[in-house]
């Protein structure tokens, strides 16, 4: 590291990009691509890909602000429609949810249920909370890779979709163990979240009881 | 009834708007296939007027589709009925009709799901083997996979269906009922893309927003071709959307488009080019069979009884929200 200039408040260093970011050398980077879709009217695709684009940049930045991990994002390209972002080293939580022990379970999902409360009171939404977006790193941090459906909204609404969503991925990925998997996130996310945990975790259930082909008379009851 | 031998099963549908009889034999022949269709005077269904439709509909669709069929009662072997999800009324006079010919012929009657039966009738007719299944009505939107063991659900609507969307959005613009065709025909007019609320989230959907807004924007003055083609281009979008990270995520290489937006030849042409980019096979049923009917339901009966399924009497209560994955799946174990 040379030092190039000794301020007031900070020393300021030049170094080698992969030196600092990845000293172990495995200075690898994610290029995300968003596709032009043919099936899509052109301008509804380059509205979703630019609009995607833009916004999931400034979720990571803002979740990882927050205390959530995410990747860092080396470069924005709204006309190419590409992020090139970091690289992140570890296990899909898809992969190893259903093989961990189920006391090594409950605190992977606790802290999973940890950062998403994080997330929401920092006013964002994942909008895709699945366990294939999930990566768990050899420090046991749980980085949260894709944020292309996220959005800035601190609706009760919002967040208990996000509750929803999670439940349901859990159902269809991990049938096996989903009651076990959920408790744990919601009693983490219980703990971070603090007061109005309950009412948004009310609203994923009641999320879940709707579009259910429920005749309106019959939706408050029941 | 023995293995080997031909079966004749009856089917009687009754979840919403549509009271359809159908008979259908083990070797997956569809003898007959009789839909009744409920036309409210205005506005929605009433799941009470309906329900009297049906029943004033079940003597006649019953004698029909055994005329059709060349088959006489007594040569029914099964008879199988829609136990849910539905408008409860209408549930309860399908089953009542199903309980009183299974008691009458002295034949077993099986409960059926209607969604799975809407898969099951496209495995039958386009010869599928394991797709991913867009489902699309009036009532219902889904897609359905299967995966270890049971049909699940990868994404559905959180608040309407696409279907409801559509001819909410014709009613309240003045078109005639149904909605759906009407939106289509003017679609092909529309020139402009007028953007649209579009709403996926994760994988499920959302079209309360877009058919909110779409009405709003006719109000304000927007051209109705337009509007129109814009709805769907943007439903349409969302749907296919999540139908894609369905494949993706199963990585299944059939894609199979049902139920009654199924008509909507711009969402068959989208999910046919979402089909042809993962390499897939598309597959749309006959129309008759995208709606809903009698023979799906007679058919998944033939396919549930050849594996075990029973129904004892207190087992024919219907279930209104009889959810597609909690149903056991025997005819596909082991794949």
């Amino acid at each position: 590291m040379i030092l190039m200039k000794k301020g007031a408040e900070a020393d300021l260093y030049l170094d080698d990009f992969a030196q600092v970011l990845y000293p172990l050398g495995k200075g690898k980077v994610v290029v995300k691509h968003r596709i032009s879709k043919r099936y899509r009217v052109p301008q509804l695709d380059s509205q979703l890909r630019e609009s995607r684009t833009a916004l999931e940049a400034r979720l990571f930045a803002d979740a990882k602000a927050a205390g959530v991990p995410t990747p860092a994002v080396y470069e924005i390209d709204r006309v190419g429609m590409k992020i090139v972002m970091e690289f992140i080293e570890g296990k899909q939580v898809k992969i190893i949810l259903d093989r961990l022990t189920p006391k090594e379970r409950r605190g992977l999902c606790q802290l999973i249920g940890r950062q998403i409360a994080r997330l929401h009171k920092a006013g964002m939404v994942h909008g895709d909370l699945t366990t294939s977006n999930m990566i768990l790193t050899r420090e046991g941090k749980v980085f949260f890779v894709d944020f292309g459906l996220g959005e800035y909204n601190p609706s009760l609404e919002a967040r208990g979709v996000d509750l929803h969503l999670l439940k349901r991925a859990l159902q269809s990925i991990h049938f096996r163990i989903t009651d076990e998997a959920y408790r744990a996130v919601l009693a983490g996310y219980r703990r971070e979240f603090g007061k109005g945990a309950s009412e948004v975790i009310e609203r994923a259930e009641e999320i879940e009881r709707r579009g259910r082909y429920i005749p309106k008379e019959e939706r408050t009851w029941h | 009834m023995l293995f080997g031998i031909n079966v004749l099963c009856l089917g009687i549908e009754g979840t919403a708007h549509t009271f359809g009889v159908g008979i259908v034999d083990s070797r997956g022949k569809i003898l007959s296939n009789v839909s009744k269709v409920y036309v409210p005077p205005k506005g929605g269904i009433h799941p009470r007027d309906a329900a009297q439709f049906h029943a004033t509909n079940a003597k006649p669709a019953l004698d029909e589709a055994l005329r059709q069929a060349k088959v006489k009662l007594n040569d029914i072997d099964l008879i199988a009925f829609s136990a849910g999800p539905g408008l409860g009324p209408c549930l309860r006079t399908a089953a009542t009709a199903a309980r009183a010919l299974s008691a009458w012929l002295r034949v077993p009657i099986l409960g059926v799901n209607h969604c799975i039966a809407h898969v099951e009738i496209g495995r039958l007719t386009e010869g599928a083997e394991d797709p991913v299944t867009l489902y699309v009505s009036g009532g219902n939107t889904q897609v359905i996979a299967f995966d270890a063991g049971r049909y699940r659900v990868f994404g559905e609507t959180l608040d309407i269906p696409v279907g409801n969307c559509l001819d909410v959005f014709a009613r309240e613009v003045g078109l005639p009922h149904p909605g759906g065709p009407q939106v289509e025909r003017l679609a092909r007019g529309g020139k402009n893309y007028i953007p649209l609320p579009y709403v996926v989230k994760g994988m499920d959907l959302s079209f309360s927003g877009l058919m909110t807004e779409a009405v709003r924007k006719r109000r304000a003055g927007a051209d109705l071709r337009d509007l129109c083609f814009s709805l769907q281009e943007t439903a349409f979008a969302a749907l296919v959307e999540v139908t894609e990270r369905a494949v993706a995520h199963t990585e299944k290489k059939e894609v199979m488009l049902t139920g009654g937006v199924a008509a909507n030849r711009r969402l068959r042409e989208m999910l046919k080019l979402m089909a042809k980019e993962h390499k897939a096979k598309f597959y749309v049923p006959p129309f008759k069979l995208c709606q809903d009917n009698g023979s799906m339901i007679g058919w998944t009966g033939i396919l549930a009884y050849k594996h075990g399924v029973r129904y004892k009497l207190k087992d024919t209560v219907v279930r209104q929200r009889w959810r597609t994955d909690e149903v056991d799946v025997p005819w596909r174990r082991g794949q």
